[in-house]
């Protein structure tokens, strides 16, 4: 890019209305049923995507319950807060829920189905009967797995990867497990046809203007998130479906006696595993990459590089799914460390991005922004980590200790939680037309950034030491337990930080604050039409000349510039 | 990024704000104390950085390869920390000004894709060499074949037809001479188990129907805990056993003198399915 581009038409008028009079008369009404009849009858996207994040929120808190529980069976070498099975079980469904139902449908499901047909000015989701199914199939499969807790025999207690043969009928029988099974089919489902409605969303359903380079960053992460559960979530589905033909039908898919093969489980698994980090890891990056530049007030710095460094990641991340499976011995290829490690590279041009999107800006700490910021140094604990575990010979020694915990943890808490939670302050006025407490916020952000520090780095130290993780109990003359200490004194610190979020959710509905339409004077297209959104979303658009059409209309005087050194020498030129 | 100035005059930001100038010196020189960090540290004992120095020669090479990493994760993460930092900072909210809407820098652009990229490849030749180093196995002299099961180990020596096994109540003792080159061959009799032993700066999968061979070679006499680190059941957390490291000497006269203990583990199994692990 050479020279300076300004919107063609910097005259910004009254867009040519999408609807005529009539219609926006009726927009404002609400559209078939009320009440409880329109959460259980509704296609509309917004309704939807708020049933998602109510339910894996629901879901989040359950699972953090879970981990205080699992927190403070370690507070001592032979607590007996709970027995050994009780603890296999909680630690089992803590990931599974994390995972499977919170991480990546609060986005994918919720934050995205919400936010992308308005990001790219559509009335709703491509499909959206499929959208209310994928709802539907999502809710049906949480309630199964909880399930599993009322089950002879107890929930799975095999992990949230259930390797074989651990996972077989005869090593752990019950209904638990092919209960667990069952729900991550149907939610695996979920996640299939949400992929499909956003990729058919974003490529079908722009607005005349919406270029593909002119989409938000965060809607372009959700279509590369599309493609990858496209990619990924089948195979998980397949090895599903396998296992329970090993348990019930005697296939012997991944059982040695039978022919069969435990590894096929771990590779199967696993290339849906590396993909699923990103598609838990990529929408979260583009909450970031939309809130940095709003309270910067500046564009982001690199677009065109983000949509590469996304891409790059995803392709790479189709690649890399035998780092889980080092210790095997059996895949043990320095190619897999390679494009590990080559990972860090778009990563780092993400991070570059999002310090130069900063950069000579106007930084109005918010509570999105400290939530963004939170992430980008979790983050970057997590990620440092992470490189160090893709090299073998690191991995040989930390592989399945707390540091693999610490690490993951550090990676999905910055991502999911320091980041998700900055995309839910950030969205919820546009969702509610209401605003949430700065205030309440802030103590929210910080006792939580606080806990996750506390929580996690004694976790790498002791995991150093050789402490394994899954593990109910431990030897009480290494050390160990100081450091355990002081992690459940963290993970308490964030439970607390979580009921003030509770409170100030509370507060929002008990006693409202109007947001108006764009309270953060943010940039992208959803900000443009009201709070919250009307049935259809939008009775007329801005024109669409850049990635930040909101922006555009209201600040007309203040357009990006492109080139850094080009645009000041025009702007030079321009003065003298 | 460039400095050149904004398109209406700077605020009188030092003079008037001591608060942030000394923000900027402090944060100025801790980079600089970060960036000369390693040679510091080169020039005494570089620090373990929390591991184990690795109690065998293989443990030592991936150790080696731990420091250099840790050493270029602090120097990165704390050069990305400082950067973000120095954003929050500097360029925290002033006025209600605008600021100019710059995008794009090809310069800075290219130097972010390029320097990472030359780093990882640095990163990864060294990767490849120590795990040539771990992972070799020439010949030894002592060869051990390692069970793992539900909830145990079995340590069997070919050469002597000697065995040593336990479970979760008992943990079982592999006793090997130090100093010289052991083979290890590891297989599980059920499910996947985990053999790791954190000095050695080891650990490897015991798998069903497949077995694993690696080599140690330990330095000094002394006993290293173990302990299963892949999710096996139940007693996972009560799976311990150790390494007794001896003299060869002394490994021969323990070699003579260790009881024939010939139950197979089908036999064990049944034991502990009887009295259960802590009965």
């Amino acid at each position: 890019m050479t020279d300076v581009i300004i919107p063609v038409d910097t005259v910004v008028g009254v867009a040519p209305p999408l609807v005529t009079e009539e219609h926006v008369s009726h927009a404002h009404e609400e559209h078939g049923p009320s009440g409880i009849l329109k959460w259980l009858t509704s296609t509309d996207h917004k309704v939807i995507g708020m049933s998602y994040m109510i339910t894996s929120l629901a879901l989040f808190y359950v699972a953090g319950i879970m981990a205080l529980v699992l927190r403070l069976q370690l507070t001592s070498p032979n607590a007996s807060v709970v027995s050994f099975q009780q603890y296999n079980e909680l630690f089992t469904m803590h990931g599974s829920l994390m995972l499977y139902l919170f991480a990546g449908p609060f986005a994918f499901g919720g934050l995205a189905n919400y936010i992308v047909p308005l990001q790219v000015g559509a009335p709703d989701m491509a499909f959206p009967r499929l959208n209310a199914l994928s709802y539907w199939l999502y809710l049906t499969g949480s309630i199964t797995m909880m399930l599993g807790f009322v089950v002879a025999g107890g929930a799975a207690s095999f992990g949230w990867v259930a390797y074989a043969p651990l996972s077989s009928a005869t090593n752990s029988p019950g209904a638990g497990g092919d209960i667990w099974i069952m729900a991550l089919i149907l939610t695996g489902f979920s996640a299939i046809f949400t992929g499909v409605n956003l990729v058919g969303t974003i490529f079908y359903l722009r607005a005349p203007g919406m270029t593909m380079f002119r989409m938000p960053i965060f809607t372009w992460n959700m279509l590369v998130t599309g493609i990858l559960i496209l990619i990924a979530f089948p195979v998980l589905t397949s090895a599903l479906i396998m296992l329970f033909c090993d348990r019930h039908f005697g296939t012997h898919i991944f059982s040695v006696q039978g022919g069969g093969s435990p590894i096929l489980w771990q590779n199967l698994f696993w290339f849906f595993g590396h993909p699923e980090v990103y598609i838990l890891a990529l929408p979260y990056f583009g909450i970031v990459t939309e809130v940095l530049p709003v309270f910067s007030k500046k564009p982001v710095f690199g677009y065109k590089g983000m949509v590469f460094a996304t891409m790059a990641i995803a392709a790479l991340s189709t690649g890399v799914w035998a780092h889980h499976m080092f210790t095997t011995g059996l895949v043990l290829l320095p190619f897999f460390s390679l494009l590990s490690l080559l990972i860090a590279v778009p990563t780092g041009i993400k991070f570059f991005n999002w310090i130069g999107t900063m950069w000579h800006g106007q930084l109005s700490f918010t509570t999105p922004m400290l939530f963004s910021i939170g992430f980008l140094c979790a983050f970057l604990m997590g990620g440092v980590t992470g490189v160090m575990l893709a090299a073998p010979p690191i991995d040989f020694f930390t592989h399945d200790t707390y540091f693999v915990v610490a690490h993951f943890h550090q990676v999905l808490f910055g991502t999911a939680v320091f980041a998700g939670f900055a995309g839910l302050y950030y969205w919820y006025p546009k969702m509610f037309g209401r605003l949430l407490s700065d205030k309440l916020g802030k103590w929210h952000f910080w006792l939580m950034f606080i806990g996750f520090w506390v929580t996690f780095m004694p976790q790498y130290e002791v995991g150093l030491k050789g402490m394994p993780r899954r593990v109910a109990s431990y030897p009480p003359n290494l050390g160990w337990q100081i450091y355990n200490q002081i992690s459940t004194v963290g993970a308490f610190i964030i439970a607390i930080s979580f009921a003030i979020l509770l409170w100030n959710l509370w507060i929002s509905w008990r006693r409202p604050v109007l947001a108006g339409d764009n309270p953060w004077d943010a940039h992208t297209l959803e900000w443009f039409t009201t709070s919250p959104p009307p049935h259809h979303n939008y009775t007329h658009l801005p024109p669409i000349r850049s990635e930040r059409p909101t922006w555009d209309y209201n600040h007309p005087e203040a357009p990006s510039i492109v080139g850094h050194g080009e645009g000041k020498r025009l702007e030079k030129a321009k003065l003298s | 990024m460039d400095s050149t100035p904004d398109r209406t005059p700077a605020p009188p930001r030092v003079s008037q704000r001591f608060g942030s100038a000394w923000r900027v010196v402090r944060s100025r020189r801790s980079l600089i104390l970060i960036a000369l960090a390693p040679i510091f540290l080169a020039g005494c004992q570089v620090p373990t950085f929390g591991a184990y120095r690795g109690a065998t020669t293989q443990g030592r090479d991936a150790f080696k390869l731990w420091q250099g990493f840790f050493i270029a994760g602090l120097v990165i993460g704390g050069f990305v920390l400082l950067l973000i930092l120095w954003a929050v900072f500097r360029y925290r909210k002033r006025s209600e000004e605008i600021p100019r809407q710059s995008q794009y820098h090809r310069l800075v652009e290219i130097l972010y894709t390029v320097v990472p990229l030359i780093i990882v490849s640095v990163m990864f030749v060294f990767v490849v060499i120590t795990e040539n180093e771990v992972d070799a196995t020439p010949k030894g002299q002592v060869q051990v074949q390692v069970t793992a099961f539900q909830w145990g180990w079995q340590f069997y020596y070919p050469a002597t037809g000697k065995v040593v096994e336990g479970e979760t109540t008992e943990a079982p003792q592999m006793v090997v001479p130090a100093g010289e080159t052991i083979n290890v061959s590891l297989k599980s009799a059920d499910v996947i188990h985990g053999f790791y032993i954190p000095q050695f700066n080891y650990s490897r999968y015991a798998q069903p129907g497949t077995v694993n061979h690696f080599n140690f070679n330990i330095l000094h006499n002394g006993v290293y805990r173990g302990q299963c680190t892949q999710l096996c059941g139940l007693y996972h957390s009560l799976m311990l056993f150790s390494v007794k490291a001896v003299n060869p000497a002394q490994f021969a006269a323990w070699e003579h003198n260790v009881p024939s203990n010939n139950a197979t583990i089908g036999q064990l199994k049944a034991r502990i399915k009887a009295g259960g692990p802590g009965a």
